[in-house]
């Protein structure tokens, strides 16, 4: 093994020593010593631009931006001088020159760096005045909404787009003072290939970058007594929703959520993991019935909905490749239309359905064509884990001392197969213990498939399933599943079976999912941390198997008839279609 | 000063140009950071890079459409919109200037509908501020093409623009 090269110096008087190569940044807060920054993000945006970091090396001619900066032998750098926190306040105070200092009514109003680093370093919002930039806002897409009035031209949502997903969507155009963030030929959002992960929202410092927000629509759906309401929640939600209250990352609180949503007065609480293990069920014989009949492989999930629009826009020619199978979202409110409307004698035009997901593209695809099982849209509102935290906040709620609630029957019931699918590898694993199952005719203890687990961005597997060879293989971040459709476009893949998850690390890690500030995604590994929370409720649950769900086989039995009978096709699969990509 | 403003004029390439670009794009695709050296030529080419060549560009060198309009629009030598059929210079130099230059600038963009360095929808009119262009005892100058207008005044624009209906 190679020796790794020590280098020592002294920060703020103290020793250090770190591996060549090592930032400044780094180096400090292995010290214990933390810097401030702004435009820094670990992996994807170390550009040294907007000068939040800059610290003092003796010797140097002026203050470094620490992030970009490595160390030295000898150096001695000093973090909190008088110059250095001018120099900081200095540079805060120009990029609040021309931001909209709108706060109390900003959906970042005490949840935002810029605002942090102001009261931190007490600067003087108002020290300059002089020209502002205004913009019009963009609300043109039913996901994301850009304010550029708020941006502050960091180019963290640049870099997210760029580099987790490949997409570059969104850059930096114009020069100087008439520099702003926007799309090729400054064009609406939704004139642009954006397929609305929500990666860029979940970067944002600040109030630039949020999601349209459906909350009005919530709550008046519960004021009128002539709907009956249901909400439901993703695998993902019970896994950030604590965040927003004080819990720590990786805390699964899904008891508490629960109650809180009772007590907001929906009809029924119910659980999108539910249809999770119906996706199995459907995703899992159509899987089967490709590989026996010779049909369109590797056959591609069809969960994410930022995946399917990537899909539409890039690679047309791969739509047969993608399951027809509706989204978990999609097949539980075409459920609660069809078969449990019919079972309490509702008109399902007399029911709302909320979903709650840990993602932003659900607010597109809840609008999708071929969407409506019972002749009205399967899911009438889609709102984010943040937008859940907002309700509960609004509704006065006190979160922390909620008992611990369990879903409604029978819509509520699922196995911890379906709660898998929060994580990266998580569908592939719920599949293969139903296809396993089921393709040996008996029932195996094999049970926890760990090639398919972990945040790295792609996966492969080879799993032997009644006597063949099945290949398998996992991506999360567009710009991975990238590599794997360029392979197939290619014709050099000989997979069977791939799952995408748009958003790094997979739903947990969702454009809707509470946000984080730079400093904890720099630090900590965010992703794994929540997926951690997910494995440990599967391992200790009785009911791991999608297709042990009793509910599962109820609805089968009473009312679907088998997978991919016609009826569940008609109920709970879809369409593509191809989308321009200029 | 939101949104850049992009020319209405219907793109009008050539295929002798496509195909030049074309030849030029398949050379660049094999070179790293052929990004500028493509807007130079595309620029060269066309006069302007309209959305048609832009895309044209990001498809040949793999890159996101907004990454060549981000550069497209940051450095000054290239251009969104087309020269028009009458070219309007307006000359900033310093005796100009001060003979009122940019009153006729300011007056020029209210009647064209357009500001500097862009190209009225119609595909007639584009406006430009240039430099001294060297005949300082006739301030303030303005070109129409290669026509030459001194000692002009406000008043006297509507009847240089006659000319050109």
């Amino acid at each position: 093994m190679e020796e790794i090269k020590m280098v020592n110096l002294k920060i703020n008087g103290q020793d250090v020593s770190v591996p060549a190569g090592t930032t400044i940044l780094d180096a400090a807060r292995k010290a214990g010593i933390k810097i401030p920054t702004l435009c820094y993000l670990r992996d994807i945006n170390a550009i040294g631009a907007c000068r939040v970091c800059v610290v003092e090396v003796k010797g140097a001619r002026s203050l470094v931006a620490s992030c970009v900066y490595p160390v030295s032998e000898g150096m001695e750098v000093t973090t909190n001088s008088q110059k250095v926190i001018e120099a900081r306040k200095t540079t805060v105070e120009l990029i609040l020159s021309d931001h909209d200092k709108n706060c109390l009514s900003c959906v970042r109003n005490q949840n935002c760096e810029l605002q942090r680093l102001s009261e931190e370093l007490g600067c003087d919002a108002k020290r300059f005045g002089g020209a502002v930039n205004t913009f019009d806002i963009d609300a043109t897409t039913p996901y994301i909404v850009r304010d550029n009035n708020k941006c502050i031209l960091c180019r963290r949502c640049v870099a997210a787009c760029k580099n987790y997903q490949g997409l570059a969507i969104i850059g930096t155009n114009s020069r100087g003072f008439a520099t702003h963030v926007g799309a090729a030929f400054d064009k609406d959002l939704a004139d642009v290939p954006c397929v609305g992960c929500g990666q860029c929202i979940n970067v944002c410092p600040v109030g630039a970058l949020h999601e349209k927000e459906e909350i009005d629509d919530v709550i008046a759906a519960l004021q009128d007594k002539s709907k009956y309401v249901i909400i439901a929640t993703a695998p993902s939600v019970r896994i950030g929703l604590g965040e927003e209250f004080g819990y720590p990352i990786g805390s699964n609180v899904e008891g508490k959520m629960v109650t809180a949503m009772r007590k907001m007065g929906f009809n029924a609480v119910f659980d999108v993991d539910f249809a999770a293990d119906l996706t199995i069920m459907e995703e899992g014989t159509e899987f089967i019935n490709r590989l026996n009949n010779g049909g369109t492989l590797p056959m591609l999930t069809s969960c994410s909905p930022a995946w399917i629009k990537y899909v539409e826009h890039n690679y047309p020619d791969l739509i047969p490749n993608l399951s027809s199978c509706k989204s978990p979202q999609q097949m539980f409110g075409a459920i609660c239309k069809t078969y449990y409307a019919e079972k309490l004698g509702i008109d399902p035009k007399d029911m709302v359905v909320v979903s709650v997901m840990p993602c932003t593209a659900k607010k597109f695809e809840k609008g999708r064509a071929n969407q409506s099982a019972a002749g009205v849209p399967d899911i009438d509102i889609a709102i984010t884990t943040r937008e859940l935290a907002k309700l509960i906040r609004r509704f006065g709620l006190i979160f922390n001392e909620l008992e611990e609630g369990k879903f409604d029957a029978p819509l509520g019931i699922s196995s911890t197969a379906g709660l898998l699918f929060g994580a990266t590898g998580g569908v592939m694993e719920a599949a293969l213990r139903t296809l396993a199952d089921v393709l040996e005719g008996k029932e195996l203890d094999k049970i926890e498939y760990t090639a398919v687990r972990g945040t790295q961005g792609i996966k492969e597997a080879v799993v032997n399933i009644a006597g063949k060879d099945v290949k398998v293989a996992v991506a999360s971040g567009l710009a991975n599943a990238k590599v794997l459709m360029d392979k197939i476009r290619a014709g050099e893949a000989d997979y069977h079976f791939i799952e995408i998850m748009s958003c790094p690390g997979g739903c947990v890690n969702g454009g809707g999912q509470p946000i984080k500030s730079a400093y904890e995604r720099n630090n900590l590994d965010i992703k794994a941390l929540r997926a951690g929370a997910i494995y440990a409720a599967d391992s200790k649950s009785e009911l791991r198997k999608s297709h042990k769900n009793p509910i599962i086989k109820e609805l089968y039995d009473n009312y679907l008839g088998e997978p991919n009978s016609h009826k569940a096709h008609k109920i709970l699969h879809t369409s593509y279609e191809a989308r321009k990509k200029y | 000063m939101a949104r850049i403003k992009i020319s209405k004029v219907p793109f009008a390439g050539t295929p002798e140009q496509e195909k030049a670009l074309d030849a030029k794009l398949a050379e660049l695709k094999l070179v790293p950071g052929g990004l500028m050296p493509a807007l130079q030529f595309a620029q060269e080419l066309y006069g302007y890079l309209p959305i048609e060549v832009q895309t044209k560009i990001a498809e040949a060198l793999d890159v996101s459409l907004e990454e060549v309009f981000g550069v497209a629009t940051f450095y000054s030598q290239f251009t969104l919109s087309p020269r028009g059929k009458y070219q309007v210079s307006v000359c900033m130099g310093t005796a100009c200037y001060v003979k009122g230059a940019g009153d006729l600038v300011d007056a020029l963009k209210v009647k064209l509908g357009i500001e500097s360095g862009e190209c009225t929808d119609d595909g007639k009119f584009s406006l430009i501020e240039t430099r001294c262009i060297g005949c300082c005892g006739l301030a303030p100058v303005m070109t129409v093409n290669s026509n030459v207008y001194g000692k002009v005044t406000t008043n006297q624009l509507d009847g240089i623009m006659a000319e050109y209906k």
